[in-house]
């Protein structure tokens, strides 16, 4: 066990290095000269030239930049905006909450109707139940959801005027914000109405940023719950005289979740990269939009930081689904 | 020699074209998959001559005019027109073409150089395989349509580089599939006995062990042709793709946000044109997984 689990931290780091690497040379491949950008279209004289070259390194070996650049990740350090002149590390956590509430809250839409979905389609293997569920998952899962963003605006916000588009909770509203978590801020101000807001903000982001795991998730469950449903022990269990509900709900549903849980957790890239375009549509003040908007201002230690601290967490959270998946199933282990 | 070859001459076994053909007919999805995508094509093949108006021809006395069932709309604008009086209909035919460059440019580029350095991988010294291994591994460390964003944003906003950096995104999947089904092939007998009988390396990487690594290859190149669609699609709705006035499907709905209130039509067809393929592609993509694994999860 603990081989395993050193032997996977081995191949984290390597990884954690190329990360760092991509990051630090993406600020250098950019064309054109990164302190003329940060000065604009006002240019800016040769001595100050000069001495913004010094300050930001770009006059030394490019090793000893590299070197620099890693010293500053391990201790936090990923610089500053050129726009808000703010530390990047302190930009992402303040807005990371806001893309955390939303990807928790796609994710728990995503399992509460796709677990249950790729169950019934199981059970009813090849019956309309089936047809009709999978048919909905495949386009679920062929869904461009910048598109399904658009379309749900039209139906609920324009045709029916049910749902805001555009923010996390309601201008009328003013509290502060400890956990940075709207839906549980809103309910601690105490101010009425303030929660119901915050919830009918997050319903239509949600519903799109869960759609595609909604769609993978019920596949997912389905084809696990088929295998496991063929198994020796399923039959005694039903040779026993259990009831239905019992066989699928307690004996096959167990074990089909291990593969389940495992795509669940693999879908942190997935969720992430859905979270830049929804976001962006529904004005979320989360990372998705910030790098979106990072991009368009040319804020470029921001993109270098958040690229970097994005693909930190996505290797945090699969090695973790590793360390789990080993943890549960002794067979992985050996390998 | 022919140590390798498929057993062709025997009269018993059906050709493995006719073979796939049989059971990927079985999946009714997957045949209605394949007609869409045959549309589809032709559709792009033959847009100019099927298109009805120009697709960048604006028509400023037809500005946002509904389609031709609703109050107002006409046939000559059968979809409609769009903000600044462009035919719906033209736009959309016209934006095959480029989804289906796009499908078939990055499907091409990510396959020939991930099955490359896949093979390069499972046949090179241990090293070497490890190093190129955790280069993927950095690649697929970042969320895909962000490393993709990033890269546009690098190299300039323009369909070319969004091409590019999908197929830069996409090209670790093929590099892992082809790999692993090398190092499953490599310990079979065929491998060994070409080897004995003298076949030189690169005979047996791109003769021997290749053609029997293609079909989750194949599966692979379906699913990434409608995700390098999507992915383009979300580009040039980030304004990161196709530029306007190109008719891409993801640049169109990016222009048409702002009406989405007062002109439904400019929003859905667009999407709807991305959904219909995509989803055909994909219903294929399941029909030869389902065909080349028929013991599989067959249901």
């Amino acid at each position: 066990m603990l081989r395993f689990f050193l032997s996977r931290l081995l191949t984290f780091l390597p990884t954690f290095v190329g990360v760092t690497i991509i990051s630090f040379s993406f600020i250098r491949v950019l064309p054109g000269d990164p302190i003329l950008v940060m000065a604009g279209e006002r240019g800016l004289n040769e001595e100050r030239y000069a001495e913004l070259m010094e300050q930001f390194g770009f006059d030394r070996p490019i090793l000893v930049q590299y070197a620099d650049y890693l010293w500053g990740v391990l201790r936090g350090d990923l610089g500053n905006s050129f726009v808000t002149k703010r530390p990047v590390w302190d930009e992402f956590f303040s807005l990371f909450p806001a893309t955390l509430e939303l990807s928790a809250c796609a994710m728990i839409f995503a399992v509460m109707l796709g677990l249950p979905a790729g169950v019934i389609a199981a059970v009813y293997r090849g019956k309309f139940f089936d047809r009709l569920l999978m048919s909905s998952a495949l386009v679920g899962y062929s869904m461009p959801i910048f598109w399904w963003a658009l379309l749900l605006i039209i139906v609920f916000s324009g045709m029916a005027g049910l749902t805001p588009v555009s923010g996390r909770i309601s201008l009328l509203y003013f509290f502060d914000t400890p956990t940075g978590f709207m839906l549980i801020d809103a309910a601690m101000s105490g101010q009425k109405g303030a929660f119901s807001s915050a919830v009918q903000h997050l319903i239509l982001p949600t519903i799109v940023l869960g759609t595609i795991p909604l769609a993978v998730i019920a596949r997912q469950t389905r084809s696990a719950m088929l295998e496991v449903l063929s198994e020796d022990y399923i039959r005694t269990a039903r040779a026993k005289g259990l009831s239905p509900v019992r066989v699928t709900g307690m004996h096959a549903l167990r074990n089909a979740m291990i593969p389940v849980i495992t795509v669940i957790g693999l879908m942190v890239g997935t969720l992430l990269a859905g979270a830049i375009l929804t976001e962006t549509i529904f004005s979320w003040p989360g990372i998705g939009k910030w790098m979106v908007d990072s991009i368009f201002r040319r804020d470029y230690p921001v993109v270098q930081g958040g690229l970097l601290l994005i693909a930190v967490m996505v290797m945090i959270v699969n090695l973790t689904v590793d360390l789990l998946y080993g943890l549960i199933n002794p067979r992985i282990r050996k390998n | 020699m022919a140590v390798n070859e498929p057993a062709n001459g025997d009269p018993e076994r059906p050709g493995r074209l006719r073979e796939f053909w049989f059971y990927f007919r079985e999946n009714r999805g997957a045949v209605f998959g394949l007609w869409v995508f045959a549309a589809f094509l032709g559709v792009a093949i033959f847009a100019p001559i099927l298109a009805p108006h120009d697709p960048t021809l604006q028509y400023r006395e037809h500005l946002l005019q509904p389609p031709f069932w609703q109050a107002g709309g006409e046939l000559a604008f059968p979809l409609g027109t769009d903000a600044v009086g462009r035919d719906m209909l033209s736009r959309l035919l016209h934006g095959a073409r480029y989804s289906f460059f796009v499908g078939i440019v990055v499907v091409v580029v990510a396959a020939s150089g991930g099955i490359s350095v896949g093979l390069l991988a499972g046949f090179a010294p241990r090293w070497i395989d490890t190093i190129v291994m955790r280069i993927m591994d950095v690649i697929l460390a970042f969320p895909s349509l962000l490393l993709a964003l990033v890269l546009v944003a690098i190299l300039g906003p323009s369909l070319l580089n969004a091409m590019i950096a999908i197929a830069i995104v996409l090209q670790p999947h093929y590099v892992r599939l082809t790999r692993a089904s090398v190092l499953a092939e490599l310990s079979k007998d065929y491998v060994t006995s070409a080897r004995v009988v003298g076949a030189r390396l690169p005979r047996l990487m791109f003769i021997t062990v290749l053609p029997n690594c293609m079909a989750p290859i194949i599966v692979q190149a379906a699913l990434s042709f409608s995700t390098a669609i999507l992915d383009a699609a979300a580009l040039g709705f980030l304004g990161m793709g196709a530029q306007p006035p190109t008719p891409e499907w993801g640049t169109m709905l990016a222009e048409a946000r702002e009406f989405i209130l007062r002109a439904w039509w400019v929003v859905t067809f667009p999407g709807l044109a991305i959904l219909i393929t995509v989803l055909a592609i994909n219903l294929m993509g399941d029909g030869l997984r389902d065909a080349f694994d028929p013991k599989l999860k067959r249901s």
